[in-house]
């Protein structure tokens, strides 16, 4: 039943929002819904690290036969983290996101994405991760185009379309699996296939979806929608699409290429090396080329993933470990950065780096608060970000991968450069056509300070005592590494 | 049979995959529809081809007699259909409105989101127009 409750909560809020949605109340369940999110996702961590993973049999058909839900360490890391998302995200839109958009179900939509990821988290059946990728996305076409214009109809057009590929290549995918192995149970699939791996459709089938999770990543060579679509939607869509999305992209390579294909197969690692390889690279040199603030963001996103990536590239225990870490700073990191973005750009009127300015002494706060999430994605020591980046460099290292590790240093001196450009630019540059003089002292609604602040204050938290998460994510990713005991939780027996 | 459903499953995938490489977007969207059903008939086929004879208990009997169809692919592809419908009709209406707010189908013609000079937004700031 807890297994279930992250997934039907926000489903059933979903519901109850959407009839509501007219009503201001709905703004305050939406969030304390999320809340609620929060202590289920934490409960379930506990649960799963103090006693190894768990795992539900729906309808009481006994897996493999019916659907399973399960957890280990990472699922319940990752539901914490998405409850987290959630409830700073919504607190966010209560006041940016307006009325109209309000009435035409903002908040249900948000609930349902947020149901969708819950399940691709907590499912141990490959077709059920398929059918909640499509609630994903689903929702969150809805939430591109809700109340937008031109522009979000321009930015959805290619997000819809480009996604729409990956879930054919997914669906491909499963129907070979289903061919071969007779089963569609992740971790019966595990036991199945194992030494199978040079077989064509089984090749096949990991070759469809590792295309089909890479485009829902935005790995290279199939990022192009992130940066056609996040910088459109509202600010605290952008946050939650930044925490969420990608994230369950990345989250199933890292379950299906550890628990259903051999982990080793040099093919598939070389595969996800150059990808990894060319999206950090890509991502920061297009981050450095954007002249608008949500659009560096855009491309910053898609250099972490290749970062993120690179830790089941390599595979060792470090790296693994490592890109689970990489999870945990950046999600934070990023979703602050994203909604100070949407702040700066609701105090001067617009997010282009030309069009901003002079915020240091309207508000020299916010700039602080910025210098938070900035330094700690540049990896400034002692931030999170310097802890993730020494990890992960490391881990490349330690494999012989030096090149790749040179790679993320390279990205980091570039990220200085491009998050520095924005800081420069909202904050110590005039803003153009305005006198100093005439730039009112800022209040922002403390609404939209407090998610900023809480984000802040969990990057700090991880930055201050970085072996602890260390540890947790050490423990994930050992779950990676061996799946017995998650198989053995599956399927019964030994 | 499952060779004549294999030729007939590539035959789809290419035209659809030609649809899709045209910037018109109904194009794209109906390449897509065929691709999706492709993927719908390769699951059918992965479930193993039998003929006349339906997945029922005979009545009495406790299990099924015999070989018959695998059920479990048409749960799948019954699963499939209804979501593939459910995204192609939002994407044909996302079309219809996007025809609507640009006066043309062709993805080339969409340059609001990402414009071809970022320094100068064409139509975000009509004063630079």
């Amino acid at each position: 039943m807890l297994l279930a409750a992250p997934i039907l909560l926000p489903l059933g809020t979903a519901i109850i929002l959407f009839l509501l949605r007219h009503h201001p109340v709905h703004k305050l369940l939406s969030v304390l819904s999320a809340g609620v999110l929060i202590i289920l996702g934490g409960t379930i961590l506990a649960e799963t690290a103090a006693n190894g993973p768990m795992s539900a049999q729906m309808g009481g058909w006994a897996a493999p036969y019916g659907i399973t839900l399960a957890a280990d360490t990472l699922s319940g890391a990752m539901v914490l983290i998405a409850g987290i998302a959630t409830f700073t995200a919504l607190m966010f839109a209560t006041v940016e996101v307006d009325k109209p958009t309000e009435a035409l179900g903002f908040h249900a939509l948000c609930h349902a994405m947020v149901g969708g990821v819950c399940g691709a988290f907590l499912t141990g059946d490959l077709f059920n991760l398929y059918v909640w990728f499509e609630v994903m996305l689903i929702s969150s076409f809805g939430l591109l185009v809700v109340g937008g214009g031109r522009r979000q109809m321009d930015g959805a057009m290619k997000y819809v379309a480009l996604n729409l590929v990956g879930t054919i290549a997914f669906l491909t995918g499963v129907g070979l699996l289903y061919g071969t192995a007779g089963t569609l149970n992740m971790a019966d699939l595990g036991v199945k296939l194992q030494g199978r791996m040079d077989e064509t459709a089984v090749m096949g089938a990991a070759g469809m979806l590792l295309f089909a999770f890479a485009a829902k990543a935005a790995l290279f060579p199939v990022f192009f929608w992130l940066p056609a679509s996040y910088h459109t939607p509202a600010a605290a869509t952008s946050a939650l699409f930044s925490a969420l999305l990608t994230k369950v992209g990345v989250y199933s390579l890292l379950r299906v290429f550890t628990l259903i294909f051999d982990p080793g197969n040099e093919v598939i690692s070389t595969a996800l090396l150059i990808a990894a390889g060319f999206t950090i690279v890509l991502g920061a040199m297009g981050a450095a080329a954007e002249g608008e603030m949500r659009r560096i963001f855009s491309f910053h996103i898609v250099s972490q993933i290749g970062v993120m990536t690179l830790g089941l590239a390599i595979g060792t225990e470090l790296a693994l470990s490592g890109a689970v870490f990489y999870f945990f700073h950046h999600i934070p990191a990023m979703m602050g950065l994203i909604l100070l973005g949407g702040l700066i750009g609701r105090e001067c009127g617009s997010e282009r780096l030309d069009r901003i300015g002079g915020l240091w002494t309207a508000a020299p706060w916010l700039g602080i608060l910025f210098l938070i999430p900035m330094l700690s994605l540049i990896g400034v020591p002692p931030l999170s970000g310097f802890w993730a980046k020494f990890f992960m460099i490391r881990a490349s290292f330690e494999a012989g991968d030096y090149l790749l590790g040179a790679l993320i240093l390279m990205a980091s001196v570039l990220t200085f450069f491009y998050l520095g450009r924005v800081f420069v630019a909202a904050f110590w540059q005039p803003r153009p056509g305005v006198e100093a003089e005439a730039i009112p002292a800022c209040y922002p609604h403390r609404l939209l300070v407090l998610p900023v602040m809480l984000l802040a204050a969990v990057t700090l938290g991880i930055s201050l005592s970085p072996d602890n998460f260390f540890a947790l994510a050490g423990d994930a990713a050992g779950g990676l590494r061996d799946p017995i005991p998650y198989l053995r939780t599956v399927l019964g027996g030994s | 049979m499952e060779p004549s459903l294999a030729v007939l499953i590539g035959f789809l995938v290419a035209c659809g995959a030609y649809l899709m490489m045209s910037s018109n977007l109904i194009r794209f969207l109906f390449g897509l529809t065929i691709i999706s059903n492709a993927a719908n008939l390769a699951i059918f086929a992965a479930g193993r081809m039998t003929f006349g004879l339906p997945a029922l208990v005979p009545e009495g009997a406790e299990t099924v007699e015999g070989t018959v169809a695998n059920s479990l692919p048409q749960a799948l592809i019954l699963t499939a259909i209804v979501i593939g419908f459910g995204l192609f009709v939002f994407s044909l209406s996302l079309v219809l409105r996007a025809y609507a707010e640009f006066g043309t189908a062709d993805s080339g013609g969409m340059r609001e989101a990402e414009p071809e000079d970022a320094r100068r937004p064409a139509t975000l700031d009509p004063e630079l127009r």
